[in-house]
């Protein structure tokens, strides 16, 4: 018996290997550094420096506020069109669940680069709509916090809809006709029947989508450089080029950004948790 | 009526919000003269020849596969082989693989790169800046989704049941697996693959950070030409984006449910025939 499950166990030695080499010895790796002060002595100066640096927790506070603002935009737009999405005849809803799943790719440099072409200084539509002589691009700079946001919530809508059509197919006509029959109003279906249903989807779409836009790196990169102070920016600055300046700072700005994930799921989790205790 | 109208309506608003971008870009990429009109004054192919006349771009794509296929062929192979292990031998534990195999999805690409750089820039295995360390973090952050993958496809197979038929008919565990299982699950192991591949492709983080110009992949070199030429770079996503649908594409082609059960049946029957009565092949679907 014991014999018989060693050579199997030889089997499972390159996912072994492979993940603690390039996952968990890496994250061990980021979390001891944190740890440390530049002189190698033990201890949480690095974050004493973060917390006590005006700039990093600039940096941190941008980063929560865009990722909670684009998070919030791109669910009810998602949510709103991903229900007309599911009450599409089959042949429509096809051609859009087709739109959705490819432009769900479209992100990072290549999606930067069309808002640029699009809205940038010359852009296609700022020029467009100065020479009809509306100035709604005027005040509107794509390479600033309003900017960001912009594109943040483009490329999260695709990414949403795609999470939340499953939910919204769970919705079964039946139940919208069970309600009529039984005297309930547009209202008291959506707050009895729809609403319930949907909830735990867009709450766990909604973290999804939170945690995504507060680990974006690509995207802000290539629209604003590190010019603009968001967290993955700043890590990514601090580690950037030949030189690796300050590991343990970047470390310890790294365990920040993933803790705030972390936080992020676990209330996730409890929230569904309650959910389900309630539908119960 | 007028409900159906309403969802029409905001689906076309939506579908046109989504589109625009890539449109405006397709247009760019074709522009000869553009400046002050609205629509460009001349149409020209030229950025797409010059873009493919370009060494650079031929090697930075060439680059991109070679990383992609290799990491992607990396993850399938040590994931298949761990889940089937777990599936035979330790059922009860195989809910660890999977735990273990979420935690890429919470780590963001800046965040991994940091441990990443720590760990191999100046020890024994200095590896950054090369494809090497690329490809064992791709194979690592697509793993989510090639765990679901092989996981839900080994489910909709039985893959249990099906070793356990292919056992009573005398075949041993591994050739149940390669002979049975395996083929079965062809379309799903595909379409993780695809999926992987499309993912993949817009990586830039870690490209960026682990290795940058030193191995100038596809997204690297985009990033490079970002500001030099407008309607080259144009060029550059919109066949970017040509690759990202062809593999969608195929990716929806897969996921389509096929005739699965058939192709169950017929590998069962096939088995029973070689191992029992080797009769004529032909016989298999009487046999059903």
């Amino acid at each position: 018996m014991q014999k018989n499950k060693i050579y199997p166990l030889l089997g499972l030695l390159p996912l072994v290997l492979l993940i603690t080499g390039f996952l968990i010895l890496p994250l061990i790796n980021m979390v001891f550094q944190s740890f440390q002060s530049s002189d190698g002595t033990f201890g949480v100066t690095q974050y004493i420096s973060i917390f006590g640096d005006a700039f990093y927790l600039q940096a941190i506070k941008s980063s929560l506020t865009i990722s909670l603002i684009s998070a919030t935009v791109a669910i009810i737009i998602a949510a709103i069109g991903g229900y007309s999405i599911s009450r599409l005849a089959s042949r429509a809803n096809k051609v859009m669940v087709m739109i959705t799943n490819m432009t769900s790719y479209f992100e990072g440099i290549p999606l930067a680069f069309s808002f640029i072409i699009l809205l940038g200084n010359n852009g296609l539509f700022t020029l467009l709509f100065s020479q009809i002589g509306l100035d709604v691009f005027n005040e509107f700079n794509l390479y600033s916090w309003i900017g960001l946001i912009v594109v943040y919530i483009y490329f999260q809508i695709p990414f949403a809809i795609m999470l939340l059509l499953p939910t919204y197919q769970g919705l079964k006509a039946d139940w919208r006709h069970a309600s009529n029959l039984l005297g309930g109003s547009q209202f008291s279906y959506w707050r009895y029947v729809g609403i319930p249903i949907l909830f735990p989807g867009i709450v766990g779409t909604y973290t999804i989508l939170f945690a995504n836009s507060l680990g974006a790196y690509a995207t802000a990169y290539a629209l604003v450089g590190s010019t603009y102070n968001l967290l993955p920016l700043q890590i990514g600055s601090l580690i950037a080029g030949d030189v690796f300046l300050q590991p343990n700072l970047a470390s310890a700005l790294g365990v920040v950004l993933a803790t705030i994930m972390m936080i992020a799921l676990w209330i996730n989790g409890r929230i569904m948790r309650k959910v389900r205790r309630d539908l119960k | 009526m007028t409900g159906r109208f309403k969802h029409i309506i905001i689906v076309s608003v939506l579908g046109l919000y989504l589109l625009v971008p890539l449109f405006g870009t397709l247009l760019y990429s074709l522009a000869g003269e553009w400046s002050t009109t609205v629509l460009p004054e001349s149409w020209t192919l030229s950025w797409y020849k010059m873009l493919f006349e370009d060494v650079r771009f031929l090697q930075a794509l060439g680059r991109s596969i070679f990383v992609i296929s290799a990491s992607v062929t990396l993850s399938l192979a040590v994931m298949l082989l761990a889940i089937f292990i777990m599936t035979i031998y330790f059922p009860r534990r195989e809910k660890y693989l999977k735990v273990i195999s979420m935690i890429p999805y919470g780590v963001p690409g800046v965040v991994s790169a940091i441990g990443l750089l720590n760990v191999y820039s100046s020890s024994i295995i200095p590896i950054t800046g090369t494809p090497w360390i690329l490809i064992g973090s791709y194979a690592i952050i697509i793993m989510p989704f090639v765990y679901q993958g092989i996981h839900n496809s080994l489910y909709t197979v039985n893959a249990t049941e099906l070793i356990q038929a292919a056992e009573l008919l005398g075949a041993s565990k591994v050739k149940a697996v390669i002979t049975v299982v395996l083929p079965n699950m062809m379309k799903g192991i595909l379409a993780a693959a695809l999926l992987s591949i499309a993912m993949l492709f817009g990586e830039f983080a870690l490209a960026n950070l682990l290795v940058g110009g030193q191995y100038e992949t596809l997204q690297i070199y985009l990033y490079q030409q970002f500001s030099k030429n407008g309607h080259l770079t144009s060029a550059i996503v919109i066949s970017y984006y040509f690759i990202i649908m062809i593999v969608t594409g195929l990716l929806i082609q897969f996921q389509q449910p096929g005739r699965k059960k058939k192709f169950v049946s017929a590998n069962i029957n096939e088995l029973l025939l070689n191992n029992k009565t080797k009769q004529n092949k032909g016989m298999e679907g009487d046999l059903h």
